[in-house]
């Protein structure tokens, strides 16, 4: 699909256009706004602790004088680079899994099918937290543990799709036609089929991004003092009467990025609902 | 003869908004007699559907208006008769069936609910007379073990019986017309011969007239007393079965004839070239002259009336008069 | 047909699938009942020949086109390429002697690659043409074999008509040089006259390129414009096979007989009100006993309930009737 097909068919949809227009801004700000932020997110200075919003600190300073603009959008960058990989990483296995598993059936349909069953059963955060808990924080258990819990969900829709995929008649052609099985489904079956899947991990993304402040919150996540969000909101909640806007800010940041990510999830789903 | 159950006259209609609307029916005229088989034959597009949906005015759905001609049915103008009045006729003086019989019926009530359902609509029955009648009404159609059947879900049901029983609500209260859009065309060609054939029946016992939607030559040669042949929302050519068969008249006619594989022969056979017309620009003049082998320069001019070949038997083509 | 090696044959093919058991057949201990498909399906097959098979709902004519091709394994029987068993063959192997066309045109083509993409596949995973240039003009020389213009092998599937796509998709199994075409009613979901110049397609390729045919279709007048020889199926077996001619002027099995009377045919000068067949198709479940046919035969006696008929050879053709000499004659109504 080029890039005027896709700009094309996003005409169709409000959200989209909307949700879209929300994260390139988002992005732009995150990632270049900092050039032109004056302030260092790391730089302590007593002297300005606790100063409200004002014309030099937009969003005030913390209790360690830390400017609050530069701290979100550090933490945004950090953030969004961690949601995207915890969205990717289990994207990529729990839809091979589900693709492979639908598509050989028999045993290993059944075995796999079981294990998702049993995951399943946990409410999410708590296996979050109990992995990361129990392996120590750091970013590369937060990937392990979302990937081993999220993966259930891509290949439970993606599993459905090449049920009924297999099916179709070209599937059954290009069987007849001699391809290997890898190219079958890697070519005929995996992209025709790969579009709920998508439109699932955009909703996936609010719950990673909320899955990993509130590891920040906890404790478990990212630690001080690097900027993130979460944990922005954790230290800011001894001083929620005096400085609340330690906490607001990158709470608000958080909710930005959840409508962003439902406008998009939607706008996804309008297009797939009136695709001919 | 005694005066026609329906009357068309002229009827056009059209389906979609202001930007593209299109004249599925253009001014068709045909009538049906008391207790006939009206046969309305073309390929898919050609506007029989439509036809059909227009008497009743049942478009599910689709955007439609009824833009002129009457629909004269027993002498009572069907076109301007507001909802209320149609659902009365409908299911009672005049039915209904359909192609699919696999989603006609509601899967989640039992047929014989089904069938009493309309009995409650338009009769005043006692409470348990309606299960009696039920059950003569599957015996007519000749569903086997209506007792044993009367209480069971669709699913239960082969394509055929479904629309046996399908013919069943729809003869419950003896219409005076049985419109049947393509009610074989999904089933396989020896429950095609039986409902055909109970069709047939039904209308000798009750008396019941017949307009019967279909592309097949085959079955209206089997079973129509007269058939009309319809191309681009036109009728081309109107006659008894024998007429149509044994003379027919209009190139369309001819080459649908001719398109069939006929018994035993090898030869390749002819498809007409070409494809049919887009309906939103059809051609000027006769819609059929650019894939007709006789056509001549006239033919892109006019409109050609309907004229008669012999009594009963008219054909709207400028070389009607012509031999075949 | 001479006594040399058969090209295609199928000796005694069946195929059962298992059916579902509810939680109360469970408790109460029934044993699964198994849906047979196809029973005991014995067909041969010469080069350049057209075998037309044909059957109504639920006849297994499907299952059949699946089994040959490989789609479906057989849980009896074999089917042999040459005298040799086809499944011994490396899948790709296979794909180069049969290939398959399917009924629906709307969904045999991968919507998203264009018509050279999904020739260029196949020519490119078969190693059938040197270089992209090479295959290029092969995907036109194929494109031109179905009569379609190559300047439309840059489109994708939904630009086209139902008629065009089965030409496609007829291109697509020319594509690797087949021997044999499993054609899976590939008309029926056409209109009337486009199915004519499928037809005549078909027709063309097959006397232009040699190729043998199993045409799989519902409708007989079709499938006898293009066969030479039909086999008759009805719950799974097959109970009649001819030569096409032979069979339509004097079929043998009460059932080929009344599915050719039940045919509407275009001549309003001979019509009854009577059906040619009553009642209906068993529950595939619980087959007869005896003949599948029994229940409806109107010449059924008692050992047709008791004993399923084996195929035999009779006036010509082989046929599965116990009563097969007696239902001779030139066609009349059963």
């Amino acid at each position: 699909m080029n890039i005027r097909e896709t700009l094309a068919r996003m005409r169709g949809s409000p959200s989209l256009q909307a949700g879209a227009a929300c994260l390139a801004a988002l992005l732009l700000v995150v990632f270049i706004g900092p050039y032109f932020c004056p302030f260092d997110p790391d730089a302590i200075d007593f002297s300005v602790a606790m100063a409200p919003p004002d014309g030099t600190h937009w969003f005030g300073t913390d209790n360690l004088g830390r400017d609050v603009l530069a701290r979100v959008f550090a933490a945004g960058r950090i953030d969004l680079q961690i949601a995207a990989v915890c969205v990717a990483l289990p994207f990529a296995v729990g839809s091979t899994i589900g693709a492979v598993s639908a598509y050989v059936g028999g045993v290993v349909d059944a075995i796999v099918m079981r294990i998702v069953d049993v995951v399943w059963a946990f409410p999410f955060y708590v296996l979050v937290i109990a992995i990361v808990g129990s392996l120590g924080p750091s970013i590369g258990n937060m990937y392990l543990a979302f990937t081993l819990v999220v993966w259930i969900s891509f290949a439970r829709i993606v599993r459905g799709e090449v049920l009924v995929a297999r099916r179709l008649e070209y599937v059954q052609a290009a069987r007849v036609l001699g391809f290997g099985h890898g190219r079958i489904v890697l070519r005929h079956i995996l992209p025709n089929v790969i579009a709920p899947a998508m439109v699932f991990a955009m909703s996936d993304v609010i719950l990673t991004i909320l899955g990993v402040t509130s590891l920040g919150f906890l404790g478990l996540g990212i630690q001080p003092p690097q900027a993130e969000w979460g944990l922005m909101i954790s230290e800011g909640r001894n001083f929620i009467f005096d400085a609340p806007w330690i906490s607001l800010f990158p709470g608000l940041a958080i909710i930005y990025v959840g409508i962003t990510f439902t406008l998009i999830g939607d706008g996804l789903d309008d297009l797939m609902r009136a695709k001919p | 003869m005694s005066a026609p159950v329906l009357d068309i006259r002229h009827l056009r209609t059209s389906f979609g908004g202001a930007k593209a609307r299109v004249a599925a029916v253009d001014d068709v005229s045909f009538q049906i007699g008391r207790g006939e088989i009206f046969g309305l034959v073309g390929e898919s597009g050609c506007g029989k559907s439509a036809t059909c949906r227009s008497i009743i005015r049942l478009f599910a759905g689709a955007r439609a208006t009824i833009e002129s001609g009457q629909i004269l049915f027993e002498g009572r103008d069907l076109a301007p008769l507001r909802e209320a009045e149609l659902t009365d006729i409908r299911g009672a003086a005049i039915s209904m069936i359909f192609q699919d019989p696999m989603t006609a019926l509601n899967p989640t009530m039992k047929i014989g609910q089904q069938i009493a359902e309309v009995l409650k609509r338009h009769q005043a029955l006692s409470r348990s007379a309606p299960r009696a009648r039920v059950l003569e009404l599957l015996a007519e159609v000749g569903v086997p073990n209506p007792a044993g059947r009367i209480d069971s879900y669709p699913h239960e049901f082969s394509g055929g019986m479904r629309q046996r029983v399908l013919i069943a609500i729809a003869l419950a209260c003896r219409p005076k017309l049985l419109i049947a859009d393509e009610p074989t065309t999904a089933l396989d060609v020896t429950v095609q011969d039986q409902i055909l054939k109970l069709i047939l029946r039904l209308r000798r016992e009750i008396g019941t007239s017949v307009l019967l939607v279909t592309h097949d030559l085959g079955v209206v040669a089997q079973s129509c007393d007269r058939v009309a042949v319809m191309y681009a929302g036109r009728i081309v050519e109107t006659g008894t079965v024998r007429q149509l068969f044994a003379r027919p008249s209009h190139p369309y006619t001819r080459a649908l004839i001719a398109a069939l594989p006929s018994t035993g022969s090898r030869r390749p056979l002819t498809p007409i070239g070409g494809a049919p017309p887009s309906l939103t620009a059809p051609p000027t003049g006769c819609r059929f002259h650019p894939r007709c082998a006789v056509a001549f320069e006239a033919c892109a001019q006019v409109l050609p009336p309907a004229v008669a070949v012999e009594d009963g038997h008219s054909s709207a083509c400028l070389r009607a008069a012509d031999g075949p | 047909m001479s006594d040399l090696v058969p090209f295609l044959e199928l000796r005694g093919v069946s195929k059962s699938f298992p059916g579902k058991r509810s939680l109360v057949d469970l408790a109460m201990g029934r044993p699964a009942r198994s849906l047979q498909a196809v029973r005991d399906a014995s067909l041969r097959l010469a080069p350049a020949e057209t075998l037309g098979v044909v059957g109504e709902s639920g006849c297994g004519k499907s299952t059949l086109g699946g089994c040959i091709t490989g789609l479906i394994e057989p849980t009896a029987g074999e089917v042999l390429y040459k005298g040799a068993a086809f499944a011994s063959r490396r899948r790709r192997e296979r794909s180069r002697i049969i290939q398959m066309i399917f009924q629906d045109p709307y969904s045999s083509l991968n919507p998203r690659l264009t018509l050279a993409q999904t020739l260029d596949e196949v020519l490119r995973v078969h190693g059938l043409r040197a270089g992209a240039a090479e295959r290029r003009d092969r995907i036109d020389e194929l494109l031109l074999m179905v009569n379609l213009a190559p300047s439309f092998k840059d489109r994708l599937p939904h630009a086209f008509s139902g008629g065009q796509r089965q030409r496609i998709s007829i291109a697509r199994a020319l594509a690797v040089e087949p021997q044999i075409i499993v054609a899976d009613e590939p008309v029926s979901a056409l209109d009337a006259s486009v199915q004519a110049q499928i037809v005549n397609l078909f027709v063309e390729l097959r006397d232009r390129l040699g190729l043998s045919y199993i045409f799989v279709a519902h409708d007989l007048n079709v499938v006898r414009h293009v066969s030479h020889r039909i086999a008759v199926m009805y719950l799974g077996e097959i109970v009649e096979c001819a030569d096409a001619d032979l069979l339509f002027e004097d079929a043998r099995h009460p059932y080929t007989r009344a599915l050719i009377t039940a045919i509407p045919q275009p001549n309003p000068e001979q019509r009854t009100e009577l059906a040619s067949l009553e009642g209906e198709l068993p529950d595939p479940l619980s087959p007869p006993p005896g003949c599948s046919f029994s229940t409806r035969c109107p010449l059924a006696v008692e050992r047709c309930r008791m004993e399923n008929p084996m195929i035999r050879r009779v006036a010509g053709r082989d046929v599965r009737c116990h009563r097969a000499e007696e239902t001779g004659g030139v066609s009349q109504r059963v």
